[in-house]
Protein backbone atom coordinates (compact mmCIF):
# COMPACT_ATOMS: atom_id res chain seq x y z
CA UNK A 1 0.00 0.00 0.00
CA UNK A 2 1.70 3.22 -1.05
CA UNK A 3 -0.60 5.35 1.06
CA UNK A 4 -2.04 4.45 4.44
CA UNK A 5 -3.87 7.04 6.52
CA UNK A 6 -4.68 6.04 10.09
CA UNK A 7 -6.84 8.13 12.41
CA UNK A 8 -5.37 11.21 10.84
CA UNK A 9 -6.32 14.53 12.43
CA UNK A 10 -5.37 18.11 11.78
CA UNK A 11 -6.25 21.37 13.46
CA UNK A 12 -4.76 24.80 12.97
CA UNK A 13 -3.92 26.47 16.27
CA UNK A 14 -6.79 26.20 18.74
CA UNK A 15 -9.47 26.14 16.06
CA UNK A 16 -11.94 23.35 15.37
CA UNK A 17 -10.33 20.32 13.77
CA UNK A 18 -10.13 20.48 9.97
CA UNK A 19 -9.58 16.75 9.65
CA UNK A 20 -10.65 14.23 12.24
CA UNK A 21 -10.01 10.50 12.29
CA UNK A 22 -9.41 10.09 8.56
CA UNK A 23 -8.79 6.50 7.54
CA UNK A 24 -7.96 5.35 4.03
CA UNK A 25 -5.78 2.89 2.19
CA UNK A 26 -4.73 3.56 -1.37
CA UNK A 27 -3.20 0.76 -3.39
CA UNK A 28 -0.39 0.97 -5.91
CA UNK A 29 -1.56 2.16 -9.30
CA UNK A 30 -4.98 3.05 -7.98
CA UNK A 31 -6.90 6.14 -9.05
CA UNK A 32 -8.80 7.54 -6.09
CA UNK A 33 -11.10 10.53 -6.27
CA UNK A 34 -11.42 12.47 -3.03
CA UNK A 35 -14.77 14.21 -3.06
CA UNK A 36 -16.23 16.74 -0.69
CA UNK A 37 -17.96 20.10 -0.30
CA UNK A 38 -16.07 23.23 0.59
CA UNK A 39 -14.43 23.21 3.98
CA UNK A 40 -13.95 19.46 4.16
CA UNK A 41 -10.19 19.76 4.34
CA UNK A 42 -9.54 18.07 0.99
CA UNK A 43 -6.64 20.32 0.21
CA UNK A 44 -5.27 20.04 3.72
CA UNK A 45 -5.35 16.26 3.44
CA UNK A 46 -3.49 16.46 0.15
CA UNK A 47 -0.92 18.84 1.61
CA UNK A 48 -0.35 16.40 4.45
CA UNK A 49 0.20 13.56 2.00
CA UNK A 50 2.61 15.76 0.06
CA UNK A 51 4.53 16.60 3.21
CA UNK A 52 3.72 20.30 2.95
CA UNK A 53 1.92 20.14 6.28
CA UNK A 54 2.18 17.84 9.28
CA UNK A 55 -0.85 16.14 10.87
CA UNK A 56 -1.61 16.93 14.51
CA UNK A 57 -2.64 13.36 15.30
CA UNK A 58 -2.71 9.92 13.73
CA UNK A 59 -0.22 8.30 11.43
CA UNK A 60 0.35 8.22 7.75
CA UNK A 61 2.45 6.19 5.44
CA UNK A 62 3.48 7.64 2.10
CA UNK A 63 6.22 6.65 -0.36
CA UNK A 64 9.61 7.64 1.03
CA UNK A 65 10.51 9.66 -2.08
CA UNK A 66 7.50 11.89 -1.54
CA UNK A 67 4.80 12.75 -4.02
CA UNK A 68 4.35 14.75 -7.18
CA UNK A 69 1.83 17.54 -6.86
CA UNK A 70 -0.41 19.33 -9.30
CA UNK A 71 -2.22 22.50 -8.29
CA UNK A 72 -5.51 24.06 -9.32
CA UNK A 73 -3.73 26.74 -11.32
CA UNK A 74 -0.93 25.46 -13.48
CA UNK A 75 1.62 27.57 -11.54
CA UNK A 76 4.08 27.42 -14.40
CA UNK A 77 6.98 29.83 -14.14
CA UNK A 78 6.25 32.65 -16.62
CA UNK A 79 9.90 33.36 -17.34
CA UNK A 80 10.46 29.86 -18.73
CA UNK A 81 9.07 28.19 -21.83
CA UNK A 82 6.90 25.10 -21.50
CA UNK A 83 9.92 22.85 -22.07
CA UNK A 84 12.13 24.80 -19.70
CA UNK A 85 9.50 24.51 -16.99
CA UNK A 86 9.70 20.73 -17.25
CA UNK A 87 13.49 20.85 -17.53
CA UNK A 88 13.70 22.88 -14.32
CA UNK A 89 11.76 20.18 -12.47
CA UNK A 90 14.16 17.57 -13.87
CA UNK A 91 17.13 19.73 -12.92
CA UNK A 92 15.93 20.07 -9.34
CA UNK A 93 15.72 16.28 -9.31
CA UNK A 94 19.36 16.12 -10.36
CA UNK A 95 18.93 14.90 -13.95
CA UNK A 96 21.87 15.72 -16.27
CA UNK A 97 21.60 18.38 -18.93
CA UNK A 98 21.48 16.22 -22.07
CA UNK A 99 19.02 13.81 -20.53
CA UNK A 100 16.81 16.66 -19.35
CA UNK A 101 16.18 17.80 -22.91
CA UNK A 102 15.29 14.31 -24.12
CA UNK A 103 13.06 13.59 -21.13
CA UNK A 104 11.27 16.94 -21.39
CA UNK A 105 10.50 16.33 -25.04
CA UNK A 106 9.18 12.86 -24.25
CA UNK A 107 6.91 14.26 -21.57
CA UNK A 108 5.64 17.03 -23.85
CA UNK A 109 4.90 14.39 -26.44
CA UNK A 110 3.05 12.37 -23.80
CA UNK A 111 0.67 15.26 -23.12
CA UNK A 112 0.36 15.98 -26.85
CA UNK A 113 2.26 19.24 -26.71
CA UNK A 114 5.30 18.30 -28.76
CA UNK A 115 4.86 21.39 -30.91
CA UNK A 116 4.34 23.89 -28.11
CA UNK A 117 7.57 23.31 -26.17
CA UNK A 118 9.05 26.70 -27.03
CA UNK A 119 5.98 28.68 -26.05
CA UNK A 120 5.74 30.72 -22.90
CA UNK A 121 2.93 29.98 -20.43
CA UNK A 122 1.05 33.16 -21.36
CA UNK A 123 0.92 32.01 -24.97
CA UNK A 124 -0.80 28.76 -24.01
CA UNK A 125 -4.47 28.20 -23.32
CA UNK A 126 -5.61 27.14 -19.84
CA UNK A 127 -5.91 23.52 -20.92
CA UNK A 128 -2.46 23.50 -22.48
CA UNK A 129 -0.99 25.04 -19.35
CA UNK A 130 -2.53 22.31 -17.21
CA UNK A 131 -1.09 19.68 -19.54
CA UNK A 132 2.36 21.24 -19.17
CA UNK A 133 1.81 21.23 -15.40
CA UNK A 134 0.85 17.55 -15.64
CA UNK A 135 4.00 16.81 -17.63
CA UNK A 136 6.02 18.67 -15.02
CA UNK A 137 4.39 16.67 -12.22
CA UNK A 138 5.14 13.44 -14.10
CA UNK A 139 8.75 14.52 -14.60
CA UNK A 140 9.24 14.17 -10.87
CA UNK A 141 9.07 10.44 -11.49
CA UNK A 142 7.28 9.61 -8.26
CA UNK A 143 4.85 6.80 -7.89
CA UNK A 144 2.28 8.95 -6.11
CA UNK A 145 0.65 11.86 -7.93
CA UNK A 146 -1.53 14.22 -5.92
CA UNK A 147 -3.89 16.47 -7.83
CA UNK A 148 -5.71 19.36 -6.17
CA UNK A 149 -8.72 20.23 -8.33
CA UNK A 150 -6.48 20.57 -11.36
CA UNK A 151 -9.28 21.09 -13.87
CA UNK A 152 -11.62 23.25 -11.78
CA UNK A 153 -10.75 26.48 -13.56
CA UNK A 154 -11.10 25.12 -17.09
CA UNK A 155 -14.03 25.38 -19.47
CA UNK A 156 -16.26 22.32 -19.80
CA UNK A 157 -15.08 21.24 -23.25
CA UNK A 158 -11.44 21.33 -22.25
CA UNK A 159 -12.17 19.58 -18.98
CA UNK A 160 -13.92 16.67 -20.71
CA UNK A 161 -10.94 16.21 -22.99
CA UNK A 162 -8.46 16.41 -20.15
CA UNK A 163 -10.39 13.70 -18.33
CA UNK A 164 -9.76 11.39 -21.27
CA UNK A 165 -6.18 12.56 -21.40
CA UNK A 166 -5.54 11.98 -17.72
CA UNK A 167 -7.10 8.53 -17.85
CA UNK A 168 -4.86 7.62 -20.80
CA UNK A 169 -1.73 8.91 -19.08
CA UNK A 170 -2.63 7.17 -15.85
CA UNK A 171 -2.92 3.87 -17.75
CA UNK A 172 0.33 4.49 -19.63
CA UNK A 173 2.39 5.45 -16.60
CA UNK A 174 0.81 3.29 -13.90
CA UNK A 175 0.91 6.05 -11.30
CA UNK A 176 -1.08 6.08 -8.09
CA UNK A 177 -3.30 9.12 -8.30
CA UNK A 178 -5.21 10.91 -5.58
CA UNK A 179 -7.50 13.41 -7.25
CA UNK A 180 -9.27 16.00 -5.16
CA UNK A 181 -12.47 17.49 -6.55
CA UNK A 182 -15.80 18.97 -5.54
CA UNK A 183 -17.36 17.81 -8.77
CA UNK A 184 -19.27 14.53 -8.43
CA UNK A 185 -19.29 13.90 -12.19
CA UNK A 186 -15.57 14.38 -12.36
CA UNK A 187 -15.03 12.00 -9.44
CA UNK A 188 -17.15 9.31 -11.12
CA UNK A 189 -15.58 9.95 -14.50
CA UNK A 190 -12.02 9.50 -13.23
CA UNK A 191 -11.82 7.55 -10.01
CA UNK A 192 -11.75 3.79 -9.58
CA UNK A 193 -12.88 4.57 -6.12
CA UNK A 194 -14.67 7.67 -4.87
CA UNK A 195 -14.13 8.66 -1.24
CA UNK A 196 -16.61 11.12 0.21
CA UNK A 197 -15.25 13.44 2.86
CA UNK A 198 -17.58 15.10 5.34
CA UNK A 199 -17.17 18.78 6.13
CA UNK A 200 -16.00 20.31 9.40
CA UNK A 201 -14.38 18.12 10.44
CA UNK A 202 -13.29 16.23 7.37
CA UNK A 203 -13.67 12.48 7.66
CA UNK A 204 -14.15 9.72 5.12
CA UNK A 205 -17.85 8.93 5.45
CA UNK A 206 -18.49 6.66 2.53
CA UNK A 207 -16.87 5.19 -0.53
CA UNK A 208 -18.01 3.81 -3.86
CA UNK A 209 -16.29 1.67 -6.45
CA UNK A 210 -16.48 2.77 -10.07
CA UNK A 211 -16.20 -0.03 -12.61
CA UNK A 212 -15.20 -0.13 -16.24
CA UNK A 213 -18.91 -0.33 -17.16
CA UNK A 214 -19.41 3.10 -15.64
CA UNK A 215 -16.78 4.45 -18.04
CA UNK A 216 -18.70 3.47 -21.13
CA UNK A 217 -22.33 3.45 -20.05
CA UNK A 218 -23.63 6.93 -19.40
CA UNK A 219 -26.80 5.54 -17.82
CA UNK A 220 -24.86 3.64 -15.19
CA UNK A 221 -22.49 6.51 -14.58
CA UNK A 222 -25.42 8.89 -14.23
CA UNK A 223 -27.07 6.63 -11.70
CA UNK A 224 -23.94 6.44 -9.56
CA UNK A 225 -23.51 10.19 -9.84
CA UNK A 226 -27.04 10.61 -8.55
CA UNK A 227 -26.43 8.33 -5.58
CA UNK A 228 -23.22 10.09 -4.62
CA UNK A 229 -24.76 13.53 -5.08
CA UNK A 230 -27.63 12.58 -2.78
CA UNK A 231 -25.21 11.45 -0.09
CA UNK A 232 -23.10 14.57 -0.51
CA UNK A 233 -26.17 16.80 -0.12
CA UNK A 234 -27.19 14.93 2.98
CA UNK A 235 -23.76 15.74 4.35
CA UNK A 236 -24.13 19.41 3.44
CA UNK A 237 -27.62 19.62 4.90
CA UNK A 238 -26.27 18.58 8.28
CA UNK A 239 -24.66 22.01 8.48
CA UNK A 240 -27.91 23.89 7.92
CA UNK A 241 -28.78 23.89 11.61
CA UNK B 1 -9.88 0.24 4.42
CA UNK B 2 -11.86 3.01 6.05
CA UNK B 3 -14.12 1.81 8.78
CA UNK B 4 -17.41 2.76 7.27
CA UNK B 5 -20.11 0.87 5.44
CA UNK B 6 -19.17 0.43 1.81
CA UNK B 7 -22.45 0.65 0.03
CA UNK B 8 -21.31 -1.05 -3.12
CA UNK B 9 -24.64 -2.77 -3.23
CA UNK B 10 -26.38 0.53 -3.67
CA UNK B 11 -24.48 1.23 -6.79
CA UNK B 12 -25.35 -2.02 -8.46
CA UNK B 13 -27.01 -0.95 -11.65
CA UNK B 14 -30.58 -1.84 -12.40
CA UNK B 15 -29.81 -2.06 -16.05
CA UNK B 16 -31.95 -4.56 -17.74
CA UNK B 17 -32.99 -1.75 -20.04
CA UNK B 18 -31.26 -2.04 -23.40
CA UNK B 19 -27.92 -3.52 -24.28
CA UNK B 20 -27.48 -0.79 -26.88
CA UNK B 21 -27.61 2.32 -24.67
CA UNK B 22 -24.06 3.12 -25.67
CA UNK B 23 -24.81 6.79 -25.92
CA UNK B 24 -21.67 8.64 -25.00
CA UNK B 25 -22.36 11.44 -22.62
CA UNK B 26 -19.83 14.19 -22.01
CA UNK B 27 -18.35 14.48 -18.49
CA UNK B 28 -19.71 11.14 -17.40
CA UNK B 29 -17.98 8.72 -19.70
CA UNK B 30 -15.13 8.77 -22.15
CA UNK B 31 -15.71 11.46 -24.72
CA UNK B 32 -13.14 10.50 -27.31
CA UNK B 33 -13.02 7.24 -29.19
CA UNK B 34 -9.30 6.51 -29.11
CA UNK B 35 -5.80 7.85 -28.79
CA UNK B 36 -5.66 9.36 -32.26
CA UNK B 37 -9.09 10.91 -31.92
CA UNK B 38 -8.05 12.46 -28.61
CA UNK B 39 -4.86 13.85 -30.08
CA UNK B 40 -6.80 15.41 -32.94
CA UNK B 41 -9.45 16.89 -30.67
CA UNK B 42 -6.81 18.41 -28.46
CA UNK B 43 -4.87 19.85 -31.36
CA UNK B 44 -8.07 21.47 -32.63
CA UNK B 45 -8.93 22.90 -29.24
CA UNK B 46 -5.37 24.13 -28.72
CA UNK B 47 -5.39 26.06 -31.96
CA UNK B 48 -8.85 27.49 -31.20
CA UNK B 49 -7.78 28.65 -27.78
CA UNK B 50 -4.37 30.12 -28.45
CA UNK B 51 -3.90 33.52 -29.99
CA UNK B 52 -2.38 33.76 -33.41
CA UNK B 53 1.09 35.28 -33.14
CA UNK B 54 0.94 39.01 -33.69
CA UNK B 55 3.62 40.70 -35.72
CA UNK B 56 5.61 43.45 -34.12
CA UNK B 57 6.10 46.38 -36.45
CA UNK B 58 7.87 49.64 -35.87
CA UNK B 59 5.50 52.17 -34.41
CA UNK B 60 6.68 55.54 -35.64
CA UNK B 61 4.52 57.46 -33.18
CA UNK B 62 6.92 56.23 -30.49
CA UNK B 63 9.71 58.20 -32.14
CA UNK B 64 7.82 61.11 -33.64
CA UNK B 65 5.74 62.10 -30.62
CA UNK B 66 8.67 62.59 -28.20
CA UNK B 67 10.60 64.48 -30.89
CA UNK B 68 7.59 66.71 -31.51
CA UNK B 69 7.23 67.35 -27.78
CA UNK B 70 10.90 68.34 -27.62
CA UNK B 71 10.54 70.71 -30.56
CA UNK B 72 7.51 72.36 -28.95
CA UNK B 73 9.40 72.88 -25.67
CA UNK B 74 12.40 74.42 -27.45
CA UNK B 75 10.09 76.71 -29.42
CA UNK B 76 8.40 77.88 -26.21
CA UNK B 77 11.84 78.52 -24.70
CA UNK B 78 12.92 80.52 -27.74
CA UNK B 79 9.66 82.45 -27.72
CA UNK B 80 10.10 83.36 -24.04
CA UNK B 81 13.67 84.53 -24.64
CA UNK B 82 12.71 86.62 -27.65
CA UNK B 83 10.13 88.46 -25.53
CA UNK B 84 13.17 90.04 -23.85
CA UNK B 85 11.77 90.01 -20.32
CA UNK B 86 15.10 89.02 -18.78
CA UNK B 87 18.70 89.87 -19.53
CA UNK B 88 20.14 87.56 -22.15
CA UNK B 89 23.14 86.57 -20.00
CA UNK B 90 20.73 85.41 -17.27
CA UNK B 91 18.37 83.52 -19.55
CA UNK B 92 20.22 82.44 -22.70
CA UNK B 93 18.21 81.16 -25.67
CA UNK B 94 18.43 77.69 -27.19
CA UNK B 95 20.80 78.93 -29.90
CA UNK B 96 23.20 80.47 -27.35
CA UNK B 97 23.33 77.20 -25.43
CA UNK B 98 23.78 75.23 -28.64
CA UNK B 99 26.69 77.53 -29.55
CA UNK B 100 28.27 76.98 -26.12
CA UNK B 101 27.91 73.20 -26.51
CA UNK B 102 29.70 73.54 -29.86
CA UNK B 103 32.55 75.48 -28.22
CA UNK B 104 32.85 72.96 -25.39
CA UNK B 105 32.91 70.18 -27.96
CA UNK B 106 35.62 71.98 -29.90
CA UNK B 107 37.72 72.30 -26.72
CA UNK B 108 37.14 68.57 -26.09
CA UNK B 109 35.91 69.56 -22.61
CA UNK B 110 32.44 68.20 -23.27
CA UNK B 111 33.68 64.76 -24.28
CA UNK B 112 35.98 64.63 -21.27
CA UNK B 113 33.22 65.63 -18.87
CA UNK B 114 30.65 63.22 -20.27
CA UNK B 115 33.13 60.36 -20.40
CA UNK B 116 34.47 60.96 -16.88
CA UNK B 117 31.00 61.13 -15.35
CA UNK B 118 29.51 58.30 -17.37
CA UNK B 119 32.38 55.98 -16.59
CA UNK B 120 32.17 56.76 -12.87
CA UNK B 121 28.43 56.46 -12.86
CA UNK B 122 28.49 53.07 -14.58
CA UNK B 123 31.35 51.63 -12.52
CA UNK B 124 29.74 52.87 -9.32
CA UNK B 125 26.39 51.49 -10.39
CA UNK B 126 27.76 48.07 -11.35
CA UNK B 127 29.63 47.71 -8.06
CA UNK B 128 26.42 48.76 -6.25
CA UNK B 129 24.51 46.02 -8.11
CA UNK B 130 27.13 43.44 -7.16
CA UNK B 131 26.86 44.42 -3.50
CA UNK B 132 23.11 45.05 -3.30
CA UNK B 133 21.89 41.89 -5.04
CA UNK B 134 23.16 39.25 -2.59
CA UNK B 135 22.37 41.52 0.37
CA UNK B 136 18.85 42.12 -0.95
CA UNK B 137 18.23 38.40 -1.53
CA UNK B 138 19.50 37.59 1.94
CA UNK B 139 17.29 40.24 3.56
CA UNK B 140 14.26 39.13 1.56
CA UNK B 141 14.75 35.47 2.46
CA UNK B 142 15.82 35.63 6.10
CA UNK B 143 13.06 37.15 8.22
CA UNK B 144 15.06 38.16 11.33
CA UNK B 145 17.68 39.92 9.20
CA UNK B 146 14.98 41.81 7.38
CA UNK B 147 13.24 42.82 10.59
CA UNK B 148 16.56 44.07 11.90
CA UNK B 149 17.91 45.93 8.88
CA UNK B 150 14.80 46.65 6.78
CA UNK B 151 13.92 50.00 8.43
CA UNK B 152 17.53 51.11 8.23
CA UNK B 153 17.75 50.33 4.51
CA UNK B 154 14.47 52.12 3.82
CA UNK B 155 15.73 55.05 5.86
CA UNK B 156 18.97 55.20 3.89
CA UNK B 157 16.89 55.50 0.74
CA UNK B 158 15.18 58.56 2.12
CA UNK B 159 18.42 60.15 3.28
CA UNK B 160 19.76 62.28 0.41
CA UNK B 161 23.13 60.85 -0.53
CA UNK B 162 24.53 64.39 -0.79
CA UNK B 163 24.48 64.36 2.98
CA UNK B 164 27.41 61.95 2.81
CA UNK B 165 29.60 64.32 0.76
CA UNK B 166 31.12 66.25 3.69
CA UNK B 167 31.84 63.04 5.58
CA UNK B 168 33.33 61.44 2.49
CA UNK B 169 35.59 64.43 1.84
CA UNK B 170 36.87 64.28 5.42
CA UNK B 171 37.46 60.51 5.21
CA UNK B 172 38.78 60.13 1.69
CA UNK B 173 39.87 63.65 0.70
CA UNK B 174 39.31 64.95 -2.80
CA UNK B 175 39.74 61.59 -4.52
CA UNK B 176 37.60 59.26 -6.61
CA UNK B 177 36.90 57.28 -3.46
CA UNK B 178 34.76 60.18 -2.24
CA UNK B 179 32.70 60.16 -5.41
CA UNK B 180 32.23 56.38 -5.37
CA UNK B 181 31.31 56.34 -1.71
CA UNK B 182 28.52 58.84 -2.32
CA UNK B 183 27.31 56.87 -5.34
CA UNK B 184 27.18 53.65 -3.30
CA UNK B 185 25.24 55.29 -0.50
CA UNK B 186 22.72 56.47 -3.08
CA UNK B 187 22.37 53.38 -5.24
CA UNK B 188 22.77 50.39 -2.92
CA UNK B 189 19.74 51.01 -0.64
CA UNK B 190 17.40 51.62 -3.56
CA UNK B 191 18.51 48.46 -5.38
CA UNK B 192 18.09 46.44 -2.19
CA UNK B 193 14.64 47.90 -1.64
CA UNK B 194 13.64 47.20 -5.25
CA UNK B 195 14.75 43.59 -4.95
CA UNK B 196 12.95 43.12 -1.63
CA UNK B 197 9.69 44.51 -2.97
CA UNK B 198 10.12 42.36 -6.08
CA UNK B 199 10.46 39.29 -3.85
CA UNK B 200 7.44 40.35 -1.79
CA UNK B 201 5.29 40.42 -4.89
CA UNK B 202 6.05 36.85 -5.94
CA UNK B 203 2.87 34.75 -5.94
CA UNK B 204 3.14 32.36 -2.96
CA UNK B 205 2.29 29.51 -5.30
CA UNK B 206 5.77 29.69 -6.89
CA UNK B 207 7.44 28.86 -3.58
CA UNK B 208 5.08 25.95 -3.00
CA UNK B 209 5.85 24.62 -6.48
CA UNK B 210 9.55 25.01 -5.70
CA UNK B 211 9.13 23.06 -2.47
CA UNK B 212 7.13 20.33 -4.16
CA UNK B 213 9.74 20.07 -6.92
CA UNK B 214 12.37 19.56 -4.25
CA UNK B 215 14.35 22.81 -4.45
CA UNK B 216 16.76 23.46 -1.58
CA UNK B 217 17.23 26.94 -0.10
CA UNK B 218 19.93 28.00 -2.53
CA UNK B 219 18.13 26.60 -5.58
CA UNK B 220 14.95 28.27 -4.43
CA UNK B 221 16.71 31.65 -4.23
CA UNK B 222 18.57 31.40 -7.53
CA UNK B 223 16.24 29.35 -9.74
CA UNK B 224 12.87 30.58 -8.53
CA UNK B 225 12.92 33.66 -6.29
CA UNK B 226 15.39 35.73 -8.32
CA UNK B 227 13.83 35.19 -11.75
CA UNK B 228 10.34 35.61 -10.30
CA UNK B 229 11.38 38.89 -8.70
CA UNK B 230 13.02 40.16 -11.86
CA UNK B 231 10.43 42.82 -12.78
CA UNK B 232 10.66 44.38 -9.32
CA UNK B 233 14.43 43.94 -9.31
CA UNK B 234 14.67 45.72 -12.65
CA UNK B 235 12.72 48.71 -11.44
CA UNK B 236 15.02 48.71 -8.41
CA UNK B 237 17.98 48.77 -10.79
CA UNK B 238 16.45 51.65 -12.73
CA UNK B 239 15.97 53.59 -9.57
CA UNK B 240 19.44 52.61 -8.41
CA UNK B 241 20.92 53.99 -11.61
CA UNK B 242 18.95 57.23 -11.20
CA UNK B 243 20.22 57.53 -7.62
CA UNK B 244 23.81 56.85 -8.57
CA UNK B 245 23.67 59.38 -11.40
CA UNK B 246 22.15 62.02 -9.13
CA UNK B 247 24.54 61.31 -6.27
CA UNK B 248 27.43 61.46 -8.68
CA UNK B 249 26.40 64.89 -9.92
CA UNK B 250 25.96 66.16 -6.37
CA UNK B 251 29.38 64.85 -5.40
CA UNK B 252 31.02 66.36 -8.47
CA UNK B 253 29.47 69.75 -7.88
CA UNK B 254 30.55 69.91 -4.25
CA UNK B 255 33.89 68.13 -4.36
CA UNK B 256 36.05 69.86 -6.93
CA UNK B 257 39.83 69.69 -7.30
CA UNK B 258 42.34 67.23 -5.88
CA UNK B 259 42.59 64.08 -7.97
CA UNK B 260 38.91 64.25 -8.86
CA UNK B 261 38.70 64.52 -12.63
CA UNK B 262 36.54 66.89 -14.65
CA UNK B 263 33.00 65.58 -14.86
CA UNK B 264 29.65 67.07 -15.81
CA UNK B 265 29.07 68.21 -12.24
CA UNK B 266 32.44 69.92 -12.28
CA UNK B 267 31.47 71.61 -15.53
CA UNK B 268 28.27 72.84 -13.92
CA UNK B 269 30.22 74.19 -10.97
CA UNK B 270 32.69 75.87 -13.30
CA UNK B 271 29.83 77.60 -15.12
CA UNK B 272 28.62 78.97 -11.80
CA UNK B 273 32.10 80.21 -10.88
CA UNK B 274 32.42 81.96 -14.23
CA UNK B 275 28.81 83.21 -13.97
CA UNK B 276 28.34 81.86 -17.48
CA UNK B 277 24.75 80.76 -17.79
CA UNK B 278 25.31 79.06 -21.14
CA UNK B 279 27.80 76.63 -19.58
CA UNK B 280 25.41 75.97 -16.71
CA UNK B 281 22.54 75.28 -19.11
CA UNK B 282 24.75 73.11 -21.33
CA UNK B 283 25.81 71.04 -18.34
CA UNK B 284 22.21 70.62 -17.13
CA UNK B 285 21.05 69.58 -20.59
CA UNK B 286 23.94 67.13 -20.95
CA UNK B 287 23.22 65.57 -17.54
CA UNK B 288 19.59 65.19 -18.56
CA UNK B 289 20.50 63.84 -22.00
CA UNK B 290 22.77 61.14 -20.57
CA UNK B 291 20.00 60.11 -18.18
CA UNK B 292 17.45 59.91 -20.98
CA UNK B 293 19.79 58.00 -23.30
CA UNK B 294 20.62 55.40 -20.67
CA UNK B 295 16.92 54.91 -19.99
CA UNK B 296 16.06 54.67 -23.69
CA UNK B 297 18.99 52.54 -24.82
CA UNK B 298 19.55 50.29 -21.81
CA UNK B 299 16.61 49.99 -19.46
CA UNK B 300 13.62 50.44 -21.77
CA UNK B 301 14.57 47.58 -24.16
CA UNK B 302 15.42 45.21 -21.29
CA UNK B 303 12.20 46.03 -19.45
CA UNK B 304 10.10 45.69 -22.57
CA UNK B 305 11.59 42.32 -23.42
CA UNK B 306 11.16 41.10 -19.87
CA UNK B 307 7.53 42.14 -19.65
CA UNK B 308 6.63 40.88 -23.10
CA UNK B 309 8.14 37.46 -22.50
CA UNK B 310 5.94 37.13 -19.42
CA UNK B 311 2.84 38.36 -21.18
CA UNK B 312 2.62 41.45 -18.98
CA UNK B 313 2.71 44.06 -21.72
CA UNK B 314 -0.68 43.72 -23.39
CA UNK B 315 -3.02 46.59 -22.65
CA UNK B 316 -0.36 48.87 -21.18
CA UNK B 317 0.28 52.30 -22.62
CA UNK B 318 3.97 51.69 -23.05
Amino acid sequence: MPVVLENLGKRFGDGAPVLDDVNANIGAGEFVALLGASGCGKSTLLNIMAGLEVPTSGALEVPSDGAAFMFQDAALFPWLTARENIELALKLRGVGKAERRIKANELLELVHLGEAGDKRPHELSGGMRQRVALARALSQDRQLLLMDEPFAALDAITRDLLHDELERIWKETGRTIVFVTHNVREAVRLGQRVLLLSSRPGRVVQEWAVTEEHRTDAGLAGQLTGVITARLREEIRRHAK
Amino acid sequence: MPNNPTPLAETEPVVESKPETRKVHAALTRTSTGHEDLRELEAGLDSLQSDAARKHRIDWSRVLLPVAALVVLVLIWQFYVSLGLKRRDLVPGPLDVLGQIGILWGEAKLQEAVWTSLQRGLVGFLISVAIATPVGLLLAQVAPLRRAFGPLISGLQVLPSVAWVPAAIIWFGLTDATVYFVVFMGAIPSIINGLISGVDQIPPQYRRVGTVLGANRFQMAVQIILPAALPGYLSGLKQGWAFSWRSLMAAEIIAVGGTIGFGLGSMLNQGRDLADMTIVMSAILLILAVGILIELLVFAPIEKRLLRSRGLLSGSTR
